[in-house]
């Protein structure tokens, strides 16, 4: 268990930057997660970290050791590959017992490791088993027993829970919560699934293009995003842009957004569907309030999404809560979009931004 | 109406209809291949049991009497001994050079990396007959510079040999190791394995398919071999192929099919024992 320090990290190929100036400083026993669309740079920093990537600048500290240059093999993390890498030649305890057998510890001891670890996944009734003959849910398990067995100062998982099945995933992201908490070891997870990042870590990390965008707790990520990459990519958002005249964002369709904050020239603005209401009347008390005409209508069980054309070029999707006695507008009719101006969450100058997804 | 609901189950039935009628032809095309590989082997075994030397039809009789001819007689069992050993050291010197040169066609991207898996492949490609003549000035030449005994030597088959195996070994391995899960590596170095280890305990058992049934193949393509062995035998010193082409020069009796015979079961014994312990079809 320790602290892990990634001080400017960088990879680069040719001209390409994988990474660029990474730095995170991970608490022991905090469960940090990368989270990025593929290419992002999620991967390459987990495997700078593992060793199999040499880093071009920078430094990796684990604990109070550098391990910039060390081998993966003298790393001590335990990483849990996102196809599981287990050895098909071995039963389900030689793996889980690999890592203890090349520390040398002999046979006789590594037996009760071997089977603490697996008690920890709730598979020490499998020890004999090849891998083959278990189940993608318990294969998983077991490549995360085999990280966990020689006890690693910091456990990987790049992407753990992408080849389970939607139901499996639910109970495996728990489970691999609380284990890590049980153990309190400090864990940093890749995963390019949101919903994955948002209920399992401490902290978030979302990256792009081999930079990071915003290191926060969930709730910082999705109320005050950093950029609108961040915006587009944690949560969903309609994004407005335009040209700023003191606080008010002009659209290019011509209509005049207020802000509640001073930029000067284009700006990107970012609106959370679920702050934006609905009224077939116009309704008081907003200083935004435009009139469209309702296109799409999504019902999603708890939750209705509408999207609303204000103009000919700007979409707003608003987001209704499903109740008793709640009228959907239907496809064709003309309602009130509204929100105050403090309900944008999010304008920035329109810079070289990452393109924001949606 | 209900000529509305007959009509897509019809469609079904002549969909049903014509998928069996394809699975015939398919299975018939298939029976005829495996009639066409085994039609000669059946007719050599029936042979080898003949009673009458001349092979005529129908048989006079059965006897076992070709084998213990072809058991006792001592040019036979020289060659086949020459033949058994020069299989074993040109598979095992195959290995040796085949493993590396499989390891860095896989592994290392180099410049020319085609080329050289294209040049590997050659003997097999190089009728024997080439083959055999090139080596055979080769060591002539050799032997005319060096003084050294290279022509007819048993070193001088092996080396041939050797090329014959190659092409095999190198294939299958490459095969198998393309086929492996890298991570599987990657998984043994992040548990503390270092690189001579993670090859040792993962690579090897991993590709292990791979290098029996390479080593198979060329052991078979060497035991078999006549067009090259013919130019680099010497006195006293002939495979076995090269031997039933001598004696088939004089006589026709069935011993010859009794040596194939011999022979075939010797290959099939290897290849399900083998099989037994790595799963050879997965890589051939």
């Amino acid at each position: 268990m320790a602290r892990l320090q990634l001080d400017t990290l960088s990879k680069r190929y040719g001209d390409f930057y994988a990474a660029q100036d990474v730095s995170l400083d991970i608490a022991d026993g905090e469960f940090l997660t990368l989270l990025g669309p593929s290419g992002c740079g999620k991967t390459t920093t987990l495997r700078m970290v593992a060793g199999f990537v040499e880093p071009t600048s920078g430094m990796i500290h684990i604990g109070e050791r550098e391990v910039t240059e060390l081998p993966p093999w003298r790393r001590n993390t335990g990483l849990v590959f996102q196809n599981y890498a287990l050895f098909p030649h071995m039963s389900v305890a030689q793996n889980v017992g690999f890592g203890l057998e090349m520390r040398g510890v002999a046979k006789a001891q590594r037996e009760p490791k071997i089977l603490e670890a697996l008690r920890l996944v709730r598979l020490e009734h499998l020890a004999d088993r090849l891998p083959r003959q278990l189940s993608g849910g318990q294969q998983q398990r077991v490549a995360l027993a085999r990280a966990l067995a020689f006890q690693p100062d910091v456990l990987l998982l790049d992407e753990p829970l992408s080849n389970l099945d939607a139901k499996l995933r639910q109970e495996v992201r728990l489970e691999i919560r609380n284990l890590q908490q049980r153990l309190g070891i400090t864990t940093v997870m890749v995963t390019h699934d949101q919903e994955e990042a948002l209920t399992m870590a401490d902290r978030l990390v979302v990256m792009a293009e081999g930079r990071i965008q915003q290191v926060g707790t969930q709730r910082d990520l999705y109320e005050r995003p950093a950029t609108p990459f961040v915006a587009g990519f944690v949560g969903r958002s309609t994004f407005l842009r335009g040209r700023m005249k003191a606080d008010v964002l002009v659209l290019e369709s011509g209509l005049s957004v207020r802000c509640g904050r001073r930029l000067v020239g284009d700006a990107v603005l970012a609106l959370r569907p679920e702050r934006v209401t609905l009224t077939a009347e116009p309704p008081a008390g907003f200083d935004n309030v435009f009139i469209g005409e309702v296109e799409i209508v999504s019902y999603m069980g708890g939750l209705t999404d509408v999207h609303v054309r204000i103009s000919p070029s700007d979409r707003i999707i608003a987001q209704i809560a499903n109740g008793e006695g709640v009228r959907l507008p239907e496809v064709g009719n003309r309602v009130h979009v509204a929100w105050s101006s403090n309900a944008a969450i999010f304008a920035v100058p329109r810079e070289k931004q990452p393109e924001a997804v949606h | 109406m209900s000529t509305v609901r007959r009509a897509p189950r019809e469609a079904l039935r002549t969909r049903t209809r014509r998928r069996r009628l394809g699975s015939i032809v398919l299975n018939g095309v298939a029976l005829i291949a495996f009639l066409y590989i085994l039609t000669p082997l059946v007719f050599v075994t029936w042979l080898s049991f003949y009673l009458q030397s001349i092979p005529s039809y129908p048989p006079q009789g059965y006897s076992l009497r070709w084998y213990s001819q072809a058991a006792t007689n001592q040019q036979f069992i020289d060659a086949f001994v020459l033949s058994a050993q020069l299989g074993v050291i040109a598979t095992a010197i195959g290995l040796l050079l085949a493993l590396p040169a499989a390891l860095g066609l896989v592994r290392v991207r180099f410049r020319g990396r085609a080329l050289v898996s294209n040049i590997l492949l050659m003997p097999l490609i190089v009728p024997g007959i080439v083959l055999g003549f090139a080596l055979y000035v080769f060591q002539v030449e050799i032997e005319i510079r060096s003084g050294l005994p290279v022509i007819g030597s048993f070193w001088g088959l092996v080396w041939g040999h050797v090329l014959l195996t190659i092409p095999w070994i190198v294939r299958l391995i490459v095969a198998s190791l393309e086929g492996m899960d890298r991570a599987q590596e990657e998984a043994a170095m992040n548990l503390g394995a270092n690189r001579f280890t993670t090859f040792r305990r993962i690579t090897v058992p991993a590709i292990l398919p791979g290098v029996v049934a390479g080593a198979l193949f060329g052991f078979v393509s060497s035991f078999g071999n006549l067009e090259m062995s013919l130019f680099l035998v010497g006195p006293g010193r002939t495979t076995l192929p090269i031997s039933i082409l001598q004696y088939l020069q004089w006589r026709i009796d069935p011993t010859i099919a009794a040596v194939s015979v011999i022979q075939i079961v010797i290959v099939v014994a290897a290849m399900l024992f083998t099989d037994r312990f790595v799963k050879i079809s997965r890589v051939v």
